[in-house]
């Protein structure tokens, strides 16, 4: 279970920092549109899987060697219930 | 009767002197962006404050600013695709548009008749008429045998009424040239090389530079001679060393370049590249704190400040230019996005997003004049940009 503050920092590396590729209101910039409607008929363990490791060929990072698997799983929860900013 | 026309003398005189009072060059202005607020703050560098604030500029995530010629206007280009005209001296938003989906930046053209925008949706270039923000041209980045739309990105303004910029997806750059007609022509330079992030002119509008990102190098363009096509540099400046994970990408904005050298931020690398002016070739690399987003020059040439990707990114360096090593490490705050020297160097102002504030240093001392709380700063422009070739 993450604590509040992790929650909280979390949502902020989400809005800011993934934003800077993914748009603040994560509408897609240099990466693509990261919104619920765009995610639900993509499966989570695909969205799961490119936090973990990254998108070859794409600017998209690996995230595993920052983040652990619960926050990349919290980070996940929030991309498909759409994120308040 | 002479006591009442005293009097009136009297307040005609206090309005004509508080008139005069408010009256101001906007020569030391600028504009810092809050990013998660859809909101800027104006500010002045001569006493280092903040005089306003201006509302409802939307999505300002990756934000940046062109001025007019006059100084007097700011255009604000939001990444919704809002493009604001804001008058610095009223600090009111004098017009507005949504003019794409999803935009990246913007440049202002040498007449200051023409404000572009670089767009990731629809991919391409948009052209407005700087004074009305009517459309003037629309320049779809389309490329390959499906016609797909490219994210267009490194958009500048070159001399010749021209604008120059880079396509993400094709590989390709494109220049436009407003010269003749609003109509422009258009040339493209295809298989520049893989994914170009961003782009920069020099300062004397000769050499556009963009730089890639699928790939080691930059692909260099001689605007005084275009028959020789696009050149690759710095090929292979990331020979035996692995490429780490890029957290965030560099920025070419502005340019860093003494009288015999030019420094780029590597791409995935904690190494600032120094390549000889004369023959772009590489002279040295120098090891820093992480990985660079923005390496700037102070406008005298004798410093050379970066700033850092994400994780590393509470942290400012500074390189002698003559020596060639740091001189100086400083830790600004959480989130340093962004730095912007005044028009004389003296001072540099730099925002740290997370730590909610602006600090301005001497750039001799490398003491703190002051601190300036904003909300989630980011990007940081001063008016005297209005006068500099691709800013």
């Amino acid at each position: 279970m993450l604590s509040e503050q992790r929650r909280a920092e979390l949502h902020n590396l989400l809005l800011q920092d993934c934003g800077s590729c993914h748009g603040m209101t994560l509408k897609g910039g240099l990466g693509p549109a990261l919104t619920p409607d765009v995610l639900k008929d993509k499966p989570r363990e695909f969205i799961e899987f490119t936090i973990m490791e990254g998108r070859s060929g794409t600017p998209m990072p690996p995230w595993k060697d920052i983040l652990t698997r619960d926050e990349i799983l919290w980070l996940v929860d929030t991309l498909y219930t759409g994120v308040r900013p | 009767m002479k006591m009442i026309s005293n009097a009136l003398y009297a307040v005609v005189l206090l309005v004509i002197l508080a008139g005069c009072n408010s009256l101001r060059g906007t020569g030391d202005m600028g504009v810092v962006i809050e990013r998660a607020t859809g909101s800027v703050q104006i500010i002045e560098t001569t006493q280092q404050t903040k005089l306003s604030q201006v509302d409802g500029l939307g999505d300002l995530s990756h934000a940046s600013i062109v001025f007019s010629r006059d100084e007097r206007f700011a255009y604000v280009f939001g990444r919704d695709g809002g493009l604001t005209k804001i008058d610095l001296l009223t600090a009111k938003i004098d017009k507005r548009i949504i003019q794409s989906g999803n935009s990246i930046g913007g440049a202002i053209s040498q007449d200051g008749r023409l404000v572009a925008v670089s767009n990731y949706t629809p991919g391409g270039v948009k052209v407005f008429d700087a004074d009305t923000l009517k459309l003037v041209a629309d320049i779809p980045a389309t490329y390959g045998k499906q016609k797909q739309q490219s994210k267009v990105v490194g958009l500048v303004d070159a001399p010749g009424q021209k604008f120059v910029f880079s396509l993400y997806d094709a590989g390709e750059i494109w220049i436009a040239d407003f010269s003749q007609a609003d109509e422009p022509e258009i040339t493209r330079f295809r298989d520049i090389g893989k994914q170009p992030y961003d782009g920069l002119i020099t300062p004397d509008g000769r050499f556009y530079i963009a730089g890639l990102f699928g790939e080691d190098g930059l692909a260099l363009l001689d605007l005084w001679h275009l028959e020789k096509g696009v050149k690759g540099i710095l090929r292979d400046y990331g020979r035996g060393s692995k490429k780490m994970p890029v957290y965030k990408m560099p920025h070419l904005e502005g340019w860093a370049m003494t009288e015999d050298y030019a420094f780029l931020p590597a791409v995935g690398r904690n190494e600032v590249l120094i390549v000889d002016r004369r023959n772009w070739k590489q002279v040295a690399t120098l090891p820093v704190h992480g990985q660079p987003v923005f390496v700037m020059a102070r406008p005298d040439g004798r410093q050379v400040w970066v700033n850092f990707a994400y994780p590393r990114n509470d942290t400012v360096q500074v390189i002698d230019t003559e020596q060639l090593q740091i001189v100086k490490t400083l830790k600004p705050g959480k989130a340093v996005l962004h730095m912007e020297f005044t028009p004389r160097g003296e001072h540099v102002w730099i925002s740290a997003r997370d730590a909610g504030k602006v600090t301005v240093y001497d750039t001799g001392s490398f003491k703190v004049i002051t601190t300036l709380p904003m909300k989630k700063p980011s990007g940081i422009f001063f008016t005297s940009r209005a006068h500099r070739i691709g800013l």
